[in-house]
């Protein structure tokens, strides 16, 4: 028998070029994917190294000073800060609930679908608008637009310290109007993702019980929705703070805090953008220490967000 | 409103079935729904009036000039973007030819070899948490690895932080997409005697080609829009350079400098940049939305 003299046929892999070159892709790949992490936390790192020679100088004290002063190199960002969250609040009060009532209306058959989803890419669009154009548009468009409402409030609203200063067009106001749009998008798609994604058994169970639809809405749905809306709101706060350039455009660049609303402010991301081109060696340490701020801000928000997200992924499953 | 949990009121003897609509649960669901309604209609007035106002104030400006030749000195009219324009292509490249390899081959063993691992989980945890870090932060990481090594604000700078800006998009959209190809493919392969490198290169790559170029059109659209990271990274130039290791201008932050001049004919230009950009970007946004709804699978 011929048969049985022939040598057993190896099953496993021949260590031969094919193999090598499959060996070297999945590395290659995992290389490749691991980049992203390395990359985040190589980010923190050298901007952090880049500051230190401000992070040195002025401490914590940084956080707290408002006086910045290239002539004298003394610096801090307390101005800054506030004019950062104020903005970001802004926006979030008046998208969150715009971007929520949008989310429920357009996920919940109130239209034919041919009517919705035009609308939801309508929306979506908005985010793809440069913000650069959107500054631009703001100068030149919104803020001569705006002007007589600004005019109306401190008439009529001037005892009230937020609007008690004659108005100018760029403001912190402006400017959490503005955010307020450019973070629209971003709460309408995940709120509107999560509330498609709750099971139909909620739904159809408080309509069975007698139920509105709008009783099931604000009572069933958006309550197990919570803590997807939640983290959506964290995203676009993230977004807020984070812009640069309509914030540079908009807001006006005056390094004071001021209670009204109406006056000029300053956001980190505008303090960077506007004074980074001209900087000397001790002012770009003490840009990277107030970029640092912000990267930690954001950061800390953006976490929270994901961590928000994944918690409502995983109970959903 | 009334609630769920309210009993109905025992002396009522005659139920009544028929919807009443001047109920209040009624009237409040429909105030509602208009209210929710009026909001979806005030959300797309901001797009259409940005959209119509850069038309109305960009279309004028449009002729040849504005894509040959330089930008004009402050206050003189005439001239256009091209060098501007010329350059946010390059910064592009750049950025596509780093962040585009990178991207889809991380995303390849995501949805490959690192489904349900703990590696996966971090990675996609970092992509998202780096999608959320402002763009301005990117012009800053290549500000000190790149402009502070080699001296001087370059092209290659500016790409540099774009591509961080699209990393994760990249990453993130083309792992949605890899994972959408059914798992059948891969095990006809791998049936043949295929190796990994084989299944992925032949079968599982081209099966979601469609999504890949979603990925990269996306991040593209997102980048090409960016200034911040640009602002001290590829600064600007007022003349024609194709040189990487030198400034140069970009479409984007021609237009923030031209923007906040107060000389009309830059103003005039920062208007035709601006449509210039937004047509690109637009174009470019729909296109994607379009190779997402063709999906092979």
């Amino acid at each position: 028998m011929t048969l049985l003299d022939t040598e057993p046929i190896a099953i496993e892999a021949k260590k031969n070029a094919r193999y090598y070159l499959d060996q070297a892709f999945y590395y290659t790949t995992l290389i490749f994917a691991l980049t992203i992490a390395v990359a985040l936390g190589w980010i923190i790192l050298q901007i952090g190294i880049t500051a230190f020679p401000a992070i040195e100088k002025f401490g914590l004290g940084f956080l707290t000073s408002t006086t910045w002063d290239p002539v004298r190199n003394i610096y801090g960002v307390l101005p800054q800060i506030y004019g950062t969250i104020v903005s970001a609040l802004i926006a979030l009060l008046v998208a969150v609930p715009l971007g929520l009532g949008i989310a429920v209306f357009l996920s919940e058959d109130f239209l034919p679908t041919f009517v919705s989803i035009p609308i939801a890419f309508a929306i979506e669009l908005l985010a793809a608008i440069p913000s650069v154009v959107i500054g631009l548009w703001g100068i030149f468009v919104l803020i001569p637009f705006l002007r007589p409402f600004y005019g109306f409030l401190y008439t009529y609203l001037g005892w009230i310290p937020l609007f008690g200063s004659s108005p100018r067009g760029n403001s912190i106001l402006t400017l959490g109007l503005v955010l307020a749009f450019m973070i629209l998008p971003l709460i309408t798609s995940i709120s509107r993702g999560t509330l498609v994604s709750l099971p139909p058994h909620l739904r159809q169970g408080a309509m069975a019980l007698g139920a509105t639809r709008w009783e099931t809405i604000l009572r069933v749905l958006i309550p197990a929705g919570f803590s997807g809306i939640v983290g959506s709101v964290m995203l676009a706060l993230g977004r807020a703070m984070g812009e640069t350039m309509a914030a540079a455009m908009l807001v006006g660049n005056a390094n004071r805090i001021n209670i009204s609303l109406l006056e000029p402010g300053s956001t980190i991301a505008s303090l960077i953008a506007s004074q980074f081109g001209e900087a000397g060696r001790e002012q770009v340490s003490a840009l990277l220490y107030a970029g640092l701020v912000l990267m930690i801000l954001t950061l800390m928000v953006n976490i929270l967000a994901e961590i928000i997200i994944q918690k409502f992924q995983n109970v959903e499953r | 409103m009334t609630g769920l949990s309210q009993p109905n009121t025992p002396e009522s003897d005659t139920v009544q079935l028929a919807k009443v609509w001047t109920s209040m649960r009624n009237l409040f669901g429909l105030f509602m729904t208009s209210l929710t309604g009026l909001f979806a209609v005030i959300a797309v007035i901001p797009l259409a009036a940005i959209i119509i106002n850069v038309a109305a104030q960009g279309l004028p400006l449009i002729n040849f000039d504005l894509f040959t030749k330089l930008p004009p000195p402050p206050g003189l009219s005439g001239g256009g973007l091209g060098n501007a324009i010329v350059g946010t292509l390059i910064v592009l490249a750049i950025a596509v030819v780093i962040s585009v390899p990178i991207g889809v081959l991380g995303a390849v063993w995501l949805s490959e070899f690192g489904r349900g691992t703990k590696i996966a989980y971090w990675v996609r945890f970092s992509a998202n948490v780096l999608s959320g870090v402002p763009a301005i932060i990117a012009g800053l990481f290549s500000y000190t690895i790149i402009v502070m090594t080699m001296g001087s604000f370059s092209a290659f700078a500016g790409g540099v932080a774009l591509a961080v800006v699209m990393l994760p998009i990249v990453m993130r959209t083309a792992e949605e997409g890899l994972v959408l190809v059914p798992e059948d493919v891969r095990l006809a392969a791998f049936g043949l005697g295929a190796t990994r490198f084989e299944v992925v290169s032949r079968v599982v790559l081209p099966a979601a080609l469609p999504s890949i170029a979603t990925a990269v059109t996306l991040a593209v659209a997102r980048a090409g829009g960016e200034a911040a990271p640009l602002l001290f990274t590829a600064l600007n130039n007022n003349f024609w350079s194709t040189d990487l290791f030198r400034p140069i201008a970009t479409l984007s932050v021609q237009v923030y400098f031209f923007a906040i001049i107060p000389y009309k004919p830059q103003q005039d230009l920062a208007w035709a940049g601006a449509l210039v950009l937004l047509a690109i970007i637009l174009f470019v946004s729909i296109t994607s939305r379009v190779l997402t709804r063709k999906r092979v699978y």
